[in-house]
């Protein structure tokens, strides 16, 4: 049986990485179970500098999921460098690193250190919701994707995957964009925004006011999302969004997704990433499934 | 390697208070908490994804007290178990209090009283803890007198000193050794203050809302005189770098 799938070039042992932002550099999961069983751990976005993030309270459950505003504190690609890189070197996964910035000189100097690091793909975050610039500014508007995606890909020795964010009216175009720019891969979606309100004090409950809804509440339109866009572009589509079980997994690939990431799941049960792996040669086994490239898209008809 | 999800067992779960409840669980990593620690308690209506981080109140060779209030729908769901009900849950987490030597002053706030009692067990010099509570109320304190001098305060004049837990000290007017708090972030604050012009050093357990409790998420931080270690950024994280911190170090 082949679990195995390669991703703009890069072998993966299985689809499954983990979501950015849900798993920091992989240290404190690490002590629950052995990174290399995963396909990929993505890292939490790193910045060219450290950033402090947002004020608390930053995360707020909401049914079926979870709104956040960390507003993507890091230690900066310095320490990132020095410390978290050897670490996962570690372990025998591939490394997909998630680049933030405020403007696209910051992105660069970031994807420009990365390029003498021995990591296997750059995943740009051009969707965050939570900071007021860069992030979803750039994502949210085809013409920002294609200039950042240009001046990076040009930059970058590693292929690049743009991160893109569900909060627009047409992810095709989005996608189209990203490719037209020279992206190795896309991935998606990044959280949806959303808000809580705090009705004992009347005021939004995050401090940033509103924040990224994520978990299994949003899967359904990751899973319309990934759908459309994979049926957009000839590039691989990293898919996330909501993924608990092997079959929220598979419905991405069905849908066109080349790989898969797990995210807030995690928070609910640490081995999420794991079983959905597991899930997913039970069901392989289940349906005389030898190649699980033969899933990738296969509900597209 | 540490487990995720372990099972843990009720053996008891009754109210104490009004929307407090004691919960003693058998759980197989109980003997390697601290106090000061906490466990992260998951739901069993998987509709509700994050556990819930509440502080060991007692620690035995192979149970967990945790004293907790119903705050919503997930404490709700906690409530209602019964003896033989299993529970999930991650942990011991966090840091937990460093024991200190002399005379200990304990300074708990409401739901912030519970993991100053394992403390109290633990501490090896004489220990005073000063309880408050907003009524009539009260909760644990046959418990702390066991281990320690009681005294109460409470905001509406109904038991013990009129006021807050300072207010308490200060009408006792004795001196300590080390002091360490649990409760609201005002009270922490005075606390802090408190230490300062007292000079003795002091250690404060904060709350804040969790999403993984493991320190991966950066979803509860403080701020930090120094640079914290993951970030860099004087921005420690409550569930894993605390939740007790040095009052000197932490800025609320």
């Amino acid at each position: 049986m082949n679990l195995s799938v390669s991703f703009a070039g890069v072998q993966m042992k299985n689809p499954i990485t983990t979501a950015s932002g849900t798993f920091g550099s992989g240290q404190e999961y690490a002590e629950i179970f052995d990174l290399s069983l995963l396909g990929a751990v993505t890292t939490k976005g790193v910045a060219n500098v450290p950033w402090v993030g947002n004020p608390v309270p930053r995360v707020a459950e909401t049914p079926s999921g979870m709104l956040n505003a960390i507003g993507l504190q890091n230690p900066g690609i310095d320490t990132f460098c020095e410390r978290d890189i050897p670490f996962l070197k570690q372990y025998d996964t591939k490394i997909i690193v998630n680049v933030c910035g405020h403007a696209a000189e910051e992105y660069e100097a970031v994807v420009e250190r990365l390029s003498e690091q021995p990591v296997d793909l750059l995943e740009i975050n051009v969707s965050c919701p939570n900071v007021r610039e860069g992030g979803i500014a750039f994502g949210t508007d085809p013409r920002a994707v294609e200039a950042i995606t240009k001046r990076l890909r040009a930059k970058a020795r590693q292929p690049i995957i743009i991160k893109l964010s569900p909060n627009v009216t047409d992810i095709a175009e989005m996608a189209r964009a990203a490719e037209s720019a020279g992206a190795d891969g896309i991935s998606l979606i990044n959280t949806l925004i959303g808000m809580k309100i705090d009705v004992e004090r009347r005021r939004p409950l995050l401090a940033n006011g509103t924040g990224g809804l994520s978990g299994p509440a949003i899967h359904p339109v990751a899973v319309r999302m990934v759908y459309q866009a994979a049926g957009a572009v000839k590039i691989p589509v990293l898919g996330m969004g909501g993924v608990r079980t092997a079959e929220d997994a598979l419905e991405l690939i069905l849908a066109g997704a080349t790989a898969v990431a797990v995210g807030t799941a995690t928070f609910a049960d640490p081995m999420a990433a794991v079983k959905v792996i597991d899930g997913i040669r039970a069901y392989m086994e289940r349906h005389g499934v030898s190649d699980v490239n033969d899933l990738i898209g296969a509900a597209r008809g | 390697m540490r487990a995720a999800r372990e099972t843990g067992v009720v053996r008891d779960n009754r109210e104490i208070a009004p929307g407090i409840f004691a919960m003693r669980l058998a759980a197989p990593s109980a003997g390697e908490a601290r106090p000061g620690q906490f466990f992260s308690l998951y739901c069993a209506d998987a509709s509700r994804l994050l556990p819930r981080p509440i502080s060991l109140c007692r620690i035995d060779a192979d149970e967990v007290t945790m004293v907790y209030r119903v705050a919503g729908a997930g404490t709700a769901e906690f409530s209602a178990l019964k003896e033989g009900d299993s529970l999930e849950y991650l942990g011991p987490l966090g840091n937990g209090f460093p024991i200190g030597e002399g005379h200990a002053l304990l300074l708990g706030g409401g739901i912030g009283l519970p993991p100053l009692l394992e403390l109290a067990r633990r501490l090896p010099g004489p220990v005073t803890v000063a309880a408050g509570y907003r009524g009539p109320d009260l909760f644990l304190l046959e418990d702390f007198a066991e281990y320690a001098e009681v005294l109460v305060a409470t905001e509406d004049g109904s038991a013990g000193t009129r006021g807050n837990v300072l207010d308490a000290v200060r009408a006792a007017g004795k001196n300590y050794d080390v002091i360490y708090a649990c409760g609201p972030t005002p009270m922490l604050r005075a606390v802090k203050a408190f230490a300062e012009e007292e000079g003795v050093p002091a250690w404060l357990s904060l709350e804040e809302r969790m999403a993984c409790g493991m320190g991966a998420c950066l979803g509860c931080v403080t701020g930090t005189v120094k640079e914290d270690s993951h970030s860099r950024v004087n921005n420690a994280r409550v569930c894993r770098d605390g939740p007790v911190f040095s009052a000197e170090e932490v800025l609320l």
